[in-house]
C-alpha cells in the first residue's frame, strides 16, 4: 500500500539513474542514516560496539571490497584475510612511525598500501580464471601470514610477536587505545563505511563498474567492444584491495588493538568475508552488508536465545550454534541462490505489486 | 521511420568518401597448428556497403571476422585499415579504431539491464577519469547523461524501449540479438560486423533485423560486412559478396554474379565423386 511509484515521474536521466529511484526508498535510507548517525551514538556502550556494531561495520567494509572484485567483476579472490593483515601492518607502521598523522590518513594510507599489494597479486588473473585463480589468491593468503610472521620489521621486533595500536586522538576525541570512548569509535568507523560504500555505487554504476561486470559476464565480448583486460582486472584488484585493506586497519586500529597475523587474519577470515559475499548476493553493494550482518548478528542472536532463553550450557550452545548457522547458511542458498540482496528485491518488487500477484 | 538521425554527426570518422575502400585484405592465410582456416584470401569492404562473406560450414567465415578485429592473428598477408596497413593488434585498439562486432552466439552481459549493455558499447568514448567515477558528479554525471542520451536515441531506433530495465538473461532469443547489435551500434562504429545476426529466428524477426541493417547501413552510413546463411536475406540485403569454400575464396562479386557462379554451385551443393 505504501510502497507504491505511482506518480512519480521521472523528466529527467540524471532522476531516472539515480541510486534510489523510488521516493519511499529514498525517505527509507535518510531515516535510517539519521538513526544511525544522531540516535545511536547516544546509546552506544561497550557490549554494543564490541560484541555487533564494530564487527557489523568492519566485515561490512570488508565484505564490500570483495563483493567489488567477486561479485562485479568476477574474479575470485581467497586471498582476503591476508590483505586485511597488509592493511593492519600498515596501519601499524604508519602509527608508529609517524605517531603525528591523523587516523583518517592512516586508514586510507593503509587502504593504498593494500591496493598495490593487492594489484601484485592480481596479476596472474589475467591469465588463469575460476578456481585457478582462487588457488593463486590462496597463495597470498599463506604468503602474507607467512611474512607478517617472519620479519620482525613488521612488528617492530616486539617480543610476543603481536602488534598493539598505540593511543591515538581524532579531533580531540580518543579513537584507539583501552580508554577509547565506545561512540568515538562507532562513528569513526560508520562515517568511513557510509563515504565509502558511496563512492563504490557511484563506480559500479558507471563506466568503471560496467566494464568490470563486462569481464565478469563474458571477457571475450568485453575486449571486442574495447574493454581493456588488463586494466579492468586490476583496477578490480586495486579498489577491491583498497577497502579490505581499510577494513584490515580499522580492525587492528580501532576494533581489536591488538593483533597476533595468524589469529586474526587467517583462511578463516578469508572464507568467513567470501561466505558473507555470497550469501549476501554477488554483485549487490547492500547484499555485503546483509550478508556481514547475517554472519556476524545471527550467531549472537541464537547464542542469547539458548543460553538467555533456552538456558543452556554456554559450550553446548557454541556447538548447536554452530551447527544451526550451517544448516541456515545450507537453507538460504537453497531458497534463493542469488543471495539475501535478491530475495529484498524480490520482496520489494512483489511489495510494489501487492495485493496483485503481477 | 527516425528522422532525427544526423548521417553527418554518427559517421564521418575517417573521411573516406563512399566507395572508396575502407579495410583490404590481401593474402591473409591463418592456420591453427596443422589445420589451415584461411588460405591465401584477399578481398577488400567498401565504405558503406553491405558486404557479405557466404560460405558452407567450416569455411572460415568467422575466423576471416576474427582476424579483422584482431582476435586472430593471421601468419601472413596483411590487413590495410583505412589506408594504413595494420600491425598486430588487440581486439580493444580494434574496437577504438571503429571496428564493431556481434557474435554468432549472443555473447551479451547476462547479468545486466539492456540499458546498462548498451551504456558498456559506450565506453570507449567516455573520458571521464577514476576520481569523478568515484564522485559520479558534476562532469562525470554530466557525461554519464550526454550518453544516456545517445543510447536511448539507439533504444529508439532498435524499437526495444519496453525492455530498457530488463536483465538481459530474461529476454527472448530475438530481442536479445537486437540488444547485441544495439550494443555494437552504441560504439558508432565505421565498420560493423555482423556473424549471422539471424540464425535462429523466425520470418518476422529475419525481416525486422534486415530492415534494422539497412536502416543502419543508410542512415548512419555505417560499413557493414555480414555472415548469413539465409540466401534469400544475402541476396537482397548485400552489395557484394564475398564466397569462401574450405578457407579459399571461390568466388567475388555482386549477388546476382556469385549466384550463378558454377563453383559456388558447387561449394554449396556438393560434386559428384569421380568427376
Amino acid at each position: 500500500m505504501l510502497y507504491r511509484e505511482a506518480g512519480q515521474f521521472k523528466s529527467s536521466y540524471a532522476a531516472d539513474q539515480a541510486i534510489f529511484p523510488i521516493a519511499q526508498d529514498r525517505w527509507a535510507v535518510w531515516a535510517f542514516l539519521a538513526v544511525a548517525f544522531l540516535v545511536v551514538p547516544f546509546f552506544v556502550n561497550d557490549y554494543w560496539t564490541n560484541a555487533i556494531l564494530l564487527p557489523l561495520l568492519i566485515y561490512g567494509m570488508a565484505a564490500l571490497g570483495l563483493n567489488i572484485l567477486v561479485g562485479y567483476c568476477g574474479q575470485i579472490s581467497l586471498g582476503t584475510g591476508g590483505f586485511m593483515a597488509v592493511g593492519a601492518y600498515a596501519s601499524y607502521k604508519l602509527m608508529t612511525s609517524f605517531p603525528e598523522l591523523n587516523m583518517i590518513v592512516v586508514v586510507l594510507l593503509s587502504g593504498g598500501i593494500t591496493a598495490a599489494v593487492g594489484v601484485m597479486f592480481g596479476l596472474p588473473s589475467l591469465r588463469i580464471k575460476g578456481f585457478y585463480l582462487a588457488v593463486a589468491t590462496l597463495a597470498a593468503q599463506f604468503f602474507l601470514v607467512w611474512l607478517f610472521n617472519k620479519v620482525g620489521w613488521f612488528y617492530n621486533y616486539s617480543a610476543t610477536g603481536q602488534i598493539n595500536a598505540p593511543d591515538r586522538f581524532l579531533f580531540g576525541f580518543q579513537l584507539t587505545g583501552a580508554s577509547a570512548q565506545p561512540w568515538v569509535k562507532y562513528l569513526f568507523c560508520l562515517t568511513l563505511l557510509t563515504v565509502f560504500a558511496l563512492i563504490a555505487k557511484n563506480l559500479v554504476r558507471g563506466r568503471i563498474g560496467r566494464n568490470w561486470m563486462a569481464i565478469r559476464d563474458m571477457d571475450i565480448a568485453a575486449e571486442l567492444i574495447g574493454v581493456r583486460p588488463l586494466m579492468t582486472k586490476l583496477s578490480a584488484f586495486a579498489v577491491s584491495s583498497f577497502y579490505i585493506g581499510m577494513a584490515g586497519s580499522l580492525l587492528f586500529a580501532v576494533y581489536l588493538g591488538a593483533v597476533e597475523v595468524g589469529e586474526s587474519f587467517g583462511i578463516n577470515v578469508s572464507f568467513l568475508v567470501l561466505f558473507m559475499v555470497i550469501i549476501g548476493g554477488l554483485g549487490s553493494i547492500v547484499g555485503s552488508f546483509m550478508g556481514a550482518a547475517f554472519l556476524v548478528l545471527m550467531p549472537i542472536l541464537l547464542k542469547n536465545f539458548m543460553v538467555d532463553g533456552l538456558g543452556l550450557m554456554p559450550v553446548t550452545a557454541k556447538h548447536v550454534e554452530i551447527l544451526l548457522m550451517g544448516l541456515l547458511i545450507i537453507f538460504f542458498l537453497i531458497v534463493e541462490p542469488h543471495g539475501l540482496a535478491r530475495l529484498w528485491q524480490i520482496t520489494k518488487e512483489k511489495l510494489r505489486m501487492w495485493p496483485f500477484p503481477y | 521511420m527516425n528522422a532525427f538521425v544526423d548521417p553527418a554527426g554518427m559517421s564521418g570518422h575517417s573521411g573516406l568518401a563512399r566507395g572508396e575502400v575502407l579495410l583490404r585484405v590481401d593474402n591473409v592465410s591463418l592456420s591453427f597448428g596443422g589445420v589451415k582456416a584461411i588460405t591465401n584470401i584477399s578481398f577488400d569492404i567498401l565504405k558503406g556497403e553491405v558486404r557479405a562473406i557466404i560460405g558452407p560450414n567450416g569455411a572460415g567465415k568467422t575466423s576471416m571476422l576474427n582476424v579483422i578485429n584482431g582476435f586472430y592473428h593471421p601468419q601472413e598477408g596483411t590487413i590495410t585499415w583505412r589506408g594504413q596497413v595494420r600491425r598486430k593488434m588487440r581486439p580493444y585498439e580494434a574496437a577504438s579504431h571503429g571496428i564493431a562486432r556481434t557474435f554468432q552466439n549472443v555473447a551479451l552481459f547476462k547479468g545486466m539491464t539492456t540499458l546498462d549493455n548498451i551504456m558498456t558499447g559506450r565506453g570507449l568514448k567516455m573520458r571521464k577519469n577514476f576520481f569523478w567515477q568515484c564522485l559520479h558528479w558534476g562532469p562525470a554525471l554530466k557525461e554519464e547523461n550526454e550518453h544516456r542520451r545517445k543510447v536511448e536515441e539507439i533504444i529508439d531506433f532498435l524499437e526495444i524501449q519496453a525492455i530498457r530495465k530488463t536483465p538481459v538473461g530474461r529476454l527472448p532469443y530475438g530481442l536479445q540479438k537486437r540488444v547485441e547489435l544495439a550494443r555494437a551500434l552504441a560504439m558508432e562504429p565505421e565498420l560493423l560486423l555482423l556473424d549471422e545476426p539471424m540464425a535462429g529466428m523466425n520470418l518476422e524477426e529475419k525481416e525486422d533485423m534486415s530492415r534494422f541493417i539497412l536502416d543502419v547501413n543508410q542512415q548512419f552510413g555505417t560499413t557493414i560486412a555480414l555472415i548469413e546463411h539465409d540466401m534469400g536475406v544475402v541476396m537482397d540485403l548485400s552489395d557484394r559478396v564475398v564466397v569462401l569454400d574450405y578457407g579459399r575464396k571461390i568466388a567475388d562479386g555482386p549477388p546476382e554474379e556469385v549466384q550463378s557462379n558454377q563453383n559456388v554451385i558447387d561449394a554449396y551443393l556438393g560434386v559428384p565423386h569421380g568427376n
